[in-house]
């Protein structure tokens, strides 16, 4: 089993969980972050004071799944979370040792 | 508010408030005019809405997140405070009757209205309304202050000060125009307050934000606003509460009221279009915040002019307002580093001086104006406008520093540096204005 961590952008989340939602994946957990990378931040305007704005808004998605359908799943999220731009995230896959469903108790891959 | 009687309204009856202006002619018309107290009624209702809670709103939005809720305290504390203290002896030292100090300070006699009845009248309206009217103008006075020290005074201090500039600085500024005081008698155009209230609060948040020092990091650090729908919604608050603050002050519901909530409207129009295409054209876009902002200095600056010139006048000085406060705000933060936190004296001081002193030219009727009274050219106007503005910074400036002073020596004017980065909401108040889980 694997843990996929996707950082992308806030507007490309309902686009990435259809795509996954289609391919099967059935839970996924979704926070607001911020941050950077090669993207680097902004500036603002207030009454002519600038403001650098280092870290930007993004969204964080946290997927588990089986391993076979890991390739199928990162694909999904590249093409769904893809722009072109600068900006678009990254992807981090880490091996997952242990999933629990609490309800049933159930563990492993019957828990995903 | 003798000027705008005199002048105006001759119809209205001022004698039981200001005996010595009387003008020859003048009627005795000591009955109850209902529809100019329904107007008034309604204006009273309005002005409050500016401070709470248009007002709160739009200096809560601007501050950081962490200071949300001292800034809504400060504004609603003080509409508490001063409501007390206005019936206890504020309203009487401005509008009783004086005596021999009359040309400097009201009276005692009206202190905490032992006398007033439903049938009491100032002029036509009743005076239970006059005095609830006046008090919401002297409820948002210092609550304008708070944005010059704003996210680092402590709230003890903030009660202290803002009684005691009351009693010190407001009353006496009141009186000298409003109250038949020695302004009034050198014949001072302030419609609405530019002068009582505008470059008032303007000069004491200058004083204030010199004397309580800069926020901890100001300028290097970002202190952007923390909400900015809250800045706008608020901004149209007072926008629309303006209405009760300008139109209300003719104490009429006629035609000079209608005069004076148009040019009311075009002023802030004029104002906030004025200060985007500024932005747009320093900056390379046209900012929410920059709209906003000049709508207030439109809204201010043309709060003295207010029942005295007519539509071209109000644009001009709308115009005017965007393009003077827009640049002083940009000088007393970027180049002075000034820390008056909200910018509260480069909009409110800056726009009340602008139009006081453009009151004196715009009202002039070859201007498009209602007439300047006999025999006064715009020059002559023009300088005891400036007389009395002069007056107001003096004396302003002066006690508001010396209260502030002995505020600071005895009980101190600032939380300290470690209560300042956790922020107010939870030092001064053990609350948060927003949680997470």
């Amino acid at each position: 089993m694997k843990l996929i961590t996707a950082i992308i952008k806030p507007f490309k989340l309902d686009d990435v969980r259809e795509a996954l939602t289609e391919i099967g994946v059935t839970g996924v957990t979704v926070t607001e972050v911020k941050g950077f990378g090669r993207q680097k931040g902004h500036t603002e305007l207030y009454r002519g004071a600038e403001y650098a704005v280092d870290f930007l808004p993004k969204v964080k998605m946290e997927i588990a799944v089986s391993d076979e359908i890991l390739d199928q799943a990162l694909s999904t999220i590249v093409n769904a979370a893809d722009t072109g731009k600068i900006g678009d995230g990254k992807i981090f896959v880490t091996t997952l040792e242990e999933v629990i469903r609490i309800r049933t108790g159930e563990t492993g891959s019957n828990a995903l | 508010m003798n000027i705008k009687l005199n002048i105006i309204k001759k119809t209205i009856p001022i004698q039981c408030l200001l005996g010595l202006l009387l003008l020859p002619g003048i009627a005795n018309a000591d009955e109850l005019n209902q529809a100019n107290t329904a107007w008034v009624l309604t204006s009273t209702v309005l002005v409050l809405f500016m401070t709470l809670p248009g007002l709160s709103l739009f200096y809560a939005g601007l501050v950081r997140s962490k200071n949300v809720l001292s800034v809504l305290m400060q504004c609603f504390a003080i509409t508490c405070v001063v409501s007390i203290i206005w019936l206890a002896g504020v309203y009487s030292f401005i509008f009783a009757d004086g005596g021999e100090l009359q040309a400097f300070i009201g009276g005692t006699s009206k202190m905490f209205m032992l006398d007033l009845g439903t049938d009491s009248l100032t002029g036509d309206i009743p005076e239970t309304v006059f005095f609830m009217f006046q008090m919401t103008f002297a409820i948002i006075t210092p609550a304008l202050i708070v944005g010059a020290f704003a996210e680092r005074m402590k709230f003890s201090a903030m009660l202290c000060f803002s009684t005691l500039w009351l009693i010190f600085v407001y009353a006496p500024i009141c009186h000298w125009v409003w109250g038949g005081g020695w302004l009034a008698d050198l014949g001072v155009m302030d419609f609405a307050g530019g002068i009582v209230i505008h470059v008032n609060a303007g000069v004491a948040a200058l004083v204030t934000a010199l004397v309580i020092g800069k926020r901890k990091g100001f300028p290097e650090v970002a202190m952007p606003p923390h909400n900015m729908p809250m800045v706008v919604t608020g901004a149209g608050m007072l926008w629309v509460g303006w209405f009760g603050f300008n139109a209300g002050s003719a104490l009429t519901s006629d035609g000079s009221a209608g005069m004076a909530m148009l040019v009311t409207h075009i002023g802030a129009a004029a104002g906030s279009l004025t200060w985007m295409f500024i932005e747009w054209v320093k900056f390379g876009k046209p900012s929410v915040l920059g709209i906003v902002t000049g709508m207030v200095a439109g809204l201010g600056t043309i709060t003295p002019a207010s029942g005295f010139v007519g539509p071209i006048g109000a644009l001009a000085i709308g115009i005017t307002a965007g393009i003077v406060c827009f640049y002083a705000t940009q000088c007393i933060k970027r180049v002075l580093k000034i820390d008056d936190s909200l910018d509260v004296f480069p909009v409110h001081g800056i726009g009340g001086i602008t139009g006081s002193l453009l009151t004196g030219v715009f009202a002039a009727s070859s201007l498009g104006g209602l007439g300047l009274p006999e025999g006064v050219s715009i020059m002559d106007q023009v300088g005891v406008q400036a007389i009395a503005i002069m007056a107001t910074i003096i004396w302003c400036a002066v006690i508001s520093y010396v209260l502030l002073k002995i505020i600071d020596k005895t009980m101190g004017l600032r939380v300290s540096e470690d209560e300042e980065i956790a922020g107010l909401d939870i030092v001064l108040h053990e609350e948060s204005g927003y949680h997470g889980l």
